[in-house]
């Protein structure tokens, strides 16, 4: 070794190691948000880095809006088999069935439903503390995040009380019923996670590599044909989010850049086949990857009213 | 292109400024001439400008993040900004001039390896110039950067310039704090010696602000000569079915400061039992040796009763010990310090219950003066306290380590962070009572 020096990598990776360890030290039950997501990704190998050659100490949650991606479903369960880890999945269905979801009329996206569901393993299992791959960089309102977010019983986010973040101590004192959010990737750029993911060749779904596939246009986005309904005894999951006629259907050769579920995530059309390519697309892209997000657009502050009630 | 072949540095730096200075059209501008914005946020900032700025785009538009800042047009918290160039990746904590803010900026700016400090041409030094210099000074940042703006409105004037560079010159030396000081005069609004050279400053020969920014030199930022390792997380996997791993116990941490090699004599505070670095483990391997601020797992020779809290450090250079502690405080909540209240003490990875023994000064950030013995330390204040804590605290000054010589101050009760304290140098080292190794 000739220079003690780390390049910005290495140096957002020692970051959130230290996170991650801080949280094993300072809480009981800890669980990590696990959606086999690209953020998510990293994560996972940022756990294995921080706790490795001892197991992951805190199981791993996914909240599923019932929308998603087949292929993101498979590849979240076989990555947790892999590591060993233990995933818990709750689902947007099961909670409207027993009524502590209640979807608004007329409104398609479980988004927002996914709060409630959330709130509601956070208390079954009664974890203190949540970690997150949220980024600072994806959003306005999420650039005045901390790495220990601080959440109240009702789960809330309050802006205007945040716990001051000084140097690297995190503050993870908790009165009984509130928790925290954690988010080891506060300072990554999507390029860092990228080239994170090329470093350490981790492996991706395949929905972020082109693909052929059928999307219709709806809201300025290439939103993505869900799968047929082939159970005509239970409601359509995805009702509402299906080309209607004047939306015709198109055969394209798209990528996802994020992922949301089906229903909010618009495809983008594009030929990358390769991590490496993908970095490429980023460099020169001119719009952020939230651009392709339908549930932001709703309003400029969108994100902050998700948020403030309880949104990761 | 923001990736390329050699490994790119991270530069972290904060602005400050009072309100109306110009952070957010600074910051905005950055972002823009540097070809750090997309479409959408730029249709975001056309769409806005429509509505609040009479068609107008509005630079500060893109980092005024929340509703209610909107709502008052205010930035009240500390923002977050990602910046990459070819030759570095830049993290902006964009803290806020509103008086009663202090705290943002601490907060801002206690991860930076740089400070801005923006001067309004028109006003000079004023207050808050001399406040937000005391900050960074008293934060430890080692370079920082007096970004005289608006010299559109002051026809570019070098005599301005120099009055005002003259003027921040005079009080520097009393807080005797930084690497390098540059100035360097601008104007956010029109980009001016901002990303590029303005031909409106044929009299300055400096650099850019974004060419300083680039170009400073951080490498040595880390303090790289004594060796401190707080115990994070004891690492035992409890593995009866694979040998190698069975009786595996490793100390995770981060390095707080300087190098560890294998075959290192090493000490354990605050117990004082002595050993040898058997293993520098990593997920990556093991390495020979290791330095801060990575991350590792150590594995010792001996098998000591080690936990978090507990500090392993290098033989040399020895830290303090103690539980009698002076320090620096900057406080942060609207229930003032005052002497006999006890908090919990987070410092490292160790959590102690302090008892405030006497609040000794509070200094004046107009004048730099001690006001002696005040009868409390109101939100925002800063002076200097005596604590004294339920257990000792291994530690050294905050001017020779920033991470080993800070800590925070936890309201009990309510869990609210009220307080970031920079230790002052120990009045004698460590002396273990132990001198054998362990058996
Ligand atoms: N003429 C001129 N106006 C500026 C300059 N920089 C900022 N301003 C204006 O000063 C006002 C305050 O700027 P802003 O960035 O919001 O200040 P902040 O409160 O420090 O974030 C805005 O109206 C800006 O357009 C400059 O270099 N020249």
């Amino acid at each position: 070794m000739t220079s003690y020096h780390l390049d910005h990598l290495q140096y957002l990776e020692t970051e959130a190691i230290h996170v991650m360890r801080e949280v094993a030290a300072e809480f009981e039950r800890p669980a990590l948000l696990f959606s086999g997501g690209k953020d998510s990704i990293c994560l996972l190998r940022l756990a294995e880095k921080a706790f490795r050659p001892s197991d992951i100490p805190m199981p791993f949650l996914n909240v599923e809006t019932g929308h998603e991606f087949p292929e993101l479903l498979e590849f979240r369960d076989r990555r947790a088999k892999e590591l060993g880890a233990k995933l818990i999945v709750r689902t947007v269905d099961e909670a409207i069935k027993k009524g502590t979801a209640h979807p608004a009329p007329g409104e398609i996206s479980r988004n927002k439903l996914q709060i409630p569901v959330l709130l509601g393993a956070i208390e079954e299992f009664r974890f203190d503390c949540a970690i997150g791959g949220a980024r600072r960089d994806e959003e306005k309102a999420r650039a005045k995040e901390r790495f220990f977010s601080f959440r109240d019983a009702f789960g809330q986010w309050d802006p205007k009380n945040q716990r001051p973040e000084i140097w690297n101590l995190y503050n993870a004192r908790l009165n009984s019923g509130e928790n925290m959010r954690v988010f080891p990737l506060s300072n990554w750029t999507e390029m860092d996670v990228w080239e994170y993911i090329k470093k350490e060749q981790l492996e991706v779904p395949n929905i972020y590599f082109s693909h052929e596939r059928e999307c219709f246009r709806r809201g300025g986005q290439w939103l993505p044909v869900p799968p047929k309904h082939t159970d005509p005894t239970k409601p359509d999951p995805f009702a509402g989010g299906r080309p209607k006629p004047n939306e015709p259907v198109k055969k394209l050769v798209v990528r996802v850049r994020t992922i949301a579920d089906m229903i909010s995530t618009g495809m983008i059309e594009s030929k990358v086949y390769s991590v490496d390519d993908i970095i490429t697309e980023i460099a020169a892209a001119r719009v952020t990857e939230r651009g392709s997000r339908a549930d932001d657009k709703v309003s400029e502050a969108a994100m902050e009213d998700r948020k403030k009630a309880g949104y990761f | 292109m923001p990736h390329s072949q050699h490994p790119i540095e991270l530069l972290r730096f904060n602005t400050c400024g009072s309100v109306d200075d110009g952070k957010s059209t600074l910051i905005g501008r950055l972002l823009y001439d540097s070809k750090n914005l997309m479409e959408d946020q730029l249709e975001a900032l056309e769409r806005s400008a429509d509505i609040t700025g009479g068609g107008q785009i509005n630079l500060a538009n893109l980092t005024d993040g929340l509703r209610a800042e909107r709502e008052q047009g205010i930035t009240i918290d500390v923002a977050y900004r990602y910046i990459a160039t070819p030759k570095r990746k830049f993290i902006v904590a964009d803290t806020p001039g509103h008086v009663q803010y202090t705290r943002n900026m601490v907060t801002g700016a206690s991860t930076a390896n740089l400070s801005i400090v923006l001067v309004d041409a028109r006003l000079g030094v004023i207050e808050q110039t001399r406040r937000h210099s005391y900050i960074a000074a008293l934060l430890g940042i080692p370079h920082i950067v007096f970004a005289v703006n608006k010299m559109d409105l002051v026809d570019w004037s070098e005599a301005r310039f120099i009055e005002i560079r003259d003027a921040i010159e005079d009080f520097l030396p009393k807080l005797d704090a930084f690497k390098d000081v540059k100035f360097i005069p601008i104007s956010a609004l029109n980009g001016d010696n901002v990303v590029d050279a303005s031909p409106h400053t044929p009299w300055y020969g400096g650099p850019t602000l974004l060419n300083h920014l680039e170009t400073v030199h951080i490498a040595s930022d880390w303090n790289l000569s004594a060796f401190r390792f707080p115990v994070q997380w004891v690492n035992r996997p409890n593995n009866p079915t694979n040998k190698e791993l069975h009786d595996f116990r490793g100390l995770s941490g981060q390095l707080a400061g300087g190098t560890v090699k294998v075959g290192q004599k090493i000490m354990v505070l605050p117990s004082g039992l002595k050993s040898t670095i058997k293993e520098i483990w990593t997920y990556d391997g093991k390495l020979p040796e290791a330095f801060s601020p990575q991350s590792v797992t150590l594995v010792l020779e001996h098998d000591l009763d080690i936990s978090r809290g507990d500090m392993i450090i290098g033989l040399e250079n020895l830290p303090g010990m103690s539980s009698d502690l002076q320090a620096r405080i900057c406080w942060m909540h609207q229930r003032p310090l005052q002497r006999g209240n006890k908090y919990f003490l987070k410092h490292g990875s160790q959590t102690v219950q302090a008892i405030v023994a006497g609040l000794d000064s509070r200094i004046n950030i107009q004048d730099y003066e001690a006001e002696i013995a005040p009868p409390e330390l109101a939100m925002n204040g800063i002076g200097e306290i005596r604590l004294k804590t339920s257990k000792p605290l291994i530690y050294d000054g905050y001017k020779t380590n920033r991470l080993t010589g800070s800590f925070i101050l936890i309201e009990q009760g309510t869990n609210q962070t009220v307080g970031a304290g920079m230790l002052l140098p120990p009045l004698e080292a460590v002396k273990p009572e132990y001198n054998d190794f362990a058996i």
